[in-house]
């Protein structure tokens, strides 16, 4: 278990180390940084002056040093486009990304999982089909086009929602929150649904096949045969052993809401770090990009680390066939 | 040939259901279009003297204000839109091709070398590849295009810019074709028929390419079905960034993200119908790529 766990770590810590290394040699090495800090006039030994001043003649391995502890104090430097740190710009930004991705995760578990489990019990009734045949086209339906559609529908036809921006927000300290005023929950409508449709889908489909897996075990034949009633059977002993892929599943795939948050805040102009990642590419802003991917890499290693913890301590067959295969190994 | 192919399980199972035939008619009419484009479309949307702005913002032909040469209607500079999906599917195919073949060979032959060989290769590859699993491809792709964009002068970029799609999308998804190979190749490994190549004292390379390589590529192959339609998606949502093909030489989600601002003021057209090609195509290859996965699958049989 120990082992395992510092294994876990270990390799946490190595994504994180690489992801910093991208994105430094994104700092260092892609474009001259000294041309985008100073102005037209500057002369060469001014340059030179700088490009001391800022270490940039030190060796490499130096350099990368000093940028990782910069980047755990949450030091980015500043932005080339916007002239302002890093650091200020994403605190901006993240309030409005997560509740987006929080509202989106919540709507696809709370409607992806009853919608499974009724496909999977009913499978032949003629809702589960329908249900079944949407999520296909669900699944091939990329978000920007859901998006622009409901723009189309909700905004341009009928005008009843607003078709970009957060609406009004209320500030709590440095979170600024839009669910506590009407025009921003208005606001948010659209962006979750065109966010969580495609978890929503797979969650539908993972609980599905889980189900069914778990409907033809012999413990559940075993339940019915001492005669206990369908609704037991069903949610009592086989629904619990399905969450368990998908409690998993699910947290991973929250990584998968904040990298795909960038398409739909770009379709609804939605102010968070998503868009200001893509407007950075745009204009080059390495900055910003750096700071971007190396706060996203933490999230998604914090995630996966989080996942394989909850895996471990929910599911006690995984325990076992470890401790039997590193029985076998040595 | 034709004959033994037409009575084999996977030809039955085809004809057996009319989505997946349904599917595959709509997949390859969309793909022949795409490849005969330059001999069937009715304009040259490229041709900078066929460009008619008195005619812009034509709704399409069964409308009122419709023209009938104009099937689908006019975008902002007069530009006929089948001629510009049928050409904007052409470079949309292309690259998902171009770039699902690129990860499939890359990743494929590192699996199987990985697989066979073993050893601290394997080790590190499939160490790299997890890690690479961990970030969503997407962001991947948007970065290595972000680098590019920094790296090299504007019109120099929008010059190679298909490549960079090509290689972006590519290096993205070649982990899952490394995983996969990897795993057969080690099932392979141990047979007897790679024992008596080896015995017969035939150099490693030549078992690797020649008898591991081949019988791996069946869960390839439906990766690669599956793939396309991701890549193709994957395309489509990089242009529609403005991180893909530049307006001068539209793919379909570029189309898409030119006509989203129109669609305010009415102009529904121009982004519709770009995307109901691009759902349409990504649909069918789904539906054909989860018939396949399920036909060779012995274990559903």
């Amino acid at each position: 278990m120990l082992g395992y766990i510092v294994g876990r770590l270990a390799q946490a810590l190595a994504v994180m180390l690489a992801v910093a290394l991208v994105a430094f040699l994104l700092f260092n090495y892609v474009g001259d940084p000294i041309n985008n800090m100073v102005g037209q006039d500057a002369t060469t030994t001014d340059r030179a002056d700088l490009r001391d001043q800022l270490g940039l003649n030190d060796p490499a391995p130096v350099q990368f040093g000093r940028f990782l502890v910069n980047a755990a104090q949450g030091n980015f430097g500043l932005s080339y486009r916007l002239k302002r740190p890093v650091s200020t710009l994403i605190q901006e930004r993240l309030p409005a990304t997560l509740e987006l991705v929080f509202l989106s995760a919540l709507a696809s578990l709370v409607l992806g999982l009853p919608l499974g489990v009724y496909t999977a019990l009913r499978r032949d009734s003629w809702l589960s089909r329908v249900v079944l045949t949407s999520s296909l086209v669900g699944v091939s339906l990329p978000t920007f086009v859901i998006g622009i559609g409901l723009i189309y529908l909700l905004s341009v036809q009928f005008d009843l929602l607003p078709s970009f921006g957060r609406g009004q927000v209320v500030s709590l300290g440095w979170w600024s929150t839009g669910f506590l005023t009407k025009s921003g929950w208005a606001a948010i409508v659209m962006p979750a649904i065109t966010l969580s449709l495609y978890q929503l889908t797979l969650v539908l489909r993972l609980v599905r096949t889980e189900m069914l897996e778990v409907l033809r075990t012999d413990y559940i034949k075993f339940a019915r045969a001492r005669g206990l009633s369908n609704r037991i059977i069903h949610f009592h002993h086989a629904l619990k052993n399905t969450m368990m892929p998908v409690v998993t599943i699910v947290g991973l795939q929250i990584g998968g809401l904040i990298a795909f948050s960038i398409v739909t805040e770009t379709v609804f102009q939605w102010p968070g770090m998503g868009l200001l990642f893509i407007q950075a590419v745009g204009f080059a802003d390495i900055p910003v990009m750096a700071a971007y991917l190396v706060l996203v890499g933490a999230m998604f290693v914090v995630l996966n680390l989080l996942v394989d913890m909850a895996y471990f301590v929910i599911d006690p067959r995984l325990r076992v066939d470890r401790a039997k295969a590193a029985g076998k190994a040595t | 040939m034709l004959r033994r192919w037409y009575d084999s399980d996977l030809a039955y199972s085809f004809r057996r259901s009319p989505s997946v035939v349904i599917a595959a008619i709509v997949a390859g009419v969309i793909i022949m279009a795409a490849v005969l484009a330059p001999l069937i479309s009715p304009f040259n949307p490229f041709d900078p003297a066929a460009l008619k702005l008195m005619d812009a913002f034509t709704p399409p032909a069964w409308t009122e204000e419709g023209k009938a040469i104009y099937l689908m209607g006019t975008d902002d500079q007069g530009r006929d839109l089948l001629s510009t999906i049928l050409y904007g599917s052409r470079i949309s195919l292309l690259v998902g091709f171009a770039a699902i073949a690129f990860a499939a060979v890359f990743g494929t032959l590192l699996g199987v070398l990985c697989g066979y060989r073993g050893g601290w290769l394997d080790n590190v590859v499939m160490r790299l590849a997890d890690v690479q699993l961990t970030i969503p491809s997407i962001l991947i792709a948007l970065t290595i295009d972000g680098v590019a964009r920094t790296a090299l002068p504007r019109e120099l970029h929008n010059e190679i810019a298909i490549f960079v799609l090509i290689f972006a999308i590519g290096i993205a998804d070649w982990p899952q074709f490394a995983r996969v190979a990897r795993s057969a190749a080690m099932v392979e490994r141990h047979k007897d028929y790679v024992s008596a190549a080896r015995v017969i004292g035939q150099p490693s390379w030549v078992i690797v390419l020649r008898h591991v390589l081949p019988n791996t590529l069946g869960p390839v192959l439906v990766l690669a079905t599956i793939g396309l339609a991701l890549a193709v998606l994957s395309e489509a949502t990089l242009s529609f960034l403005g991180c893909g093909m530049p307006p001068t030489q539209p793919s379909l989600g570029t189309l898409i993200r030119v006509g989203q601002s129109f669609l305010f003021s009415g102009e529904w057209w121009i982004t519709f119908f770009p995307a109901m090609t691009l759902v349409l195509l990504v649909l069918a290859v789904n539906v054909l790529g989860d018939w396949l996965r399920d036909a060779l699958n012995p274990k559903l049989r």
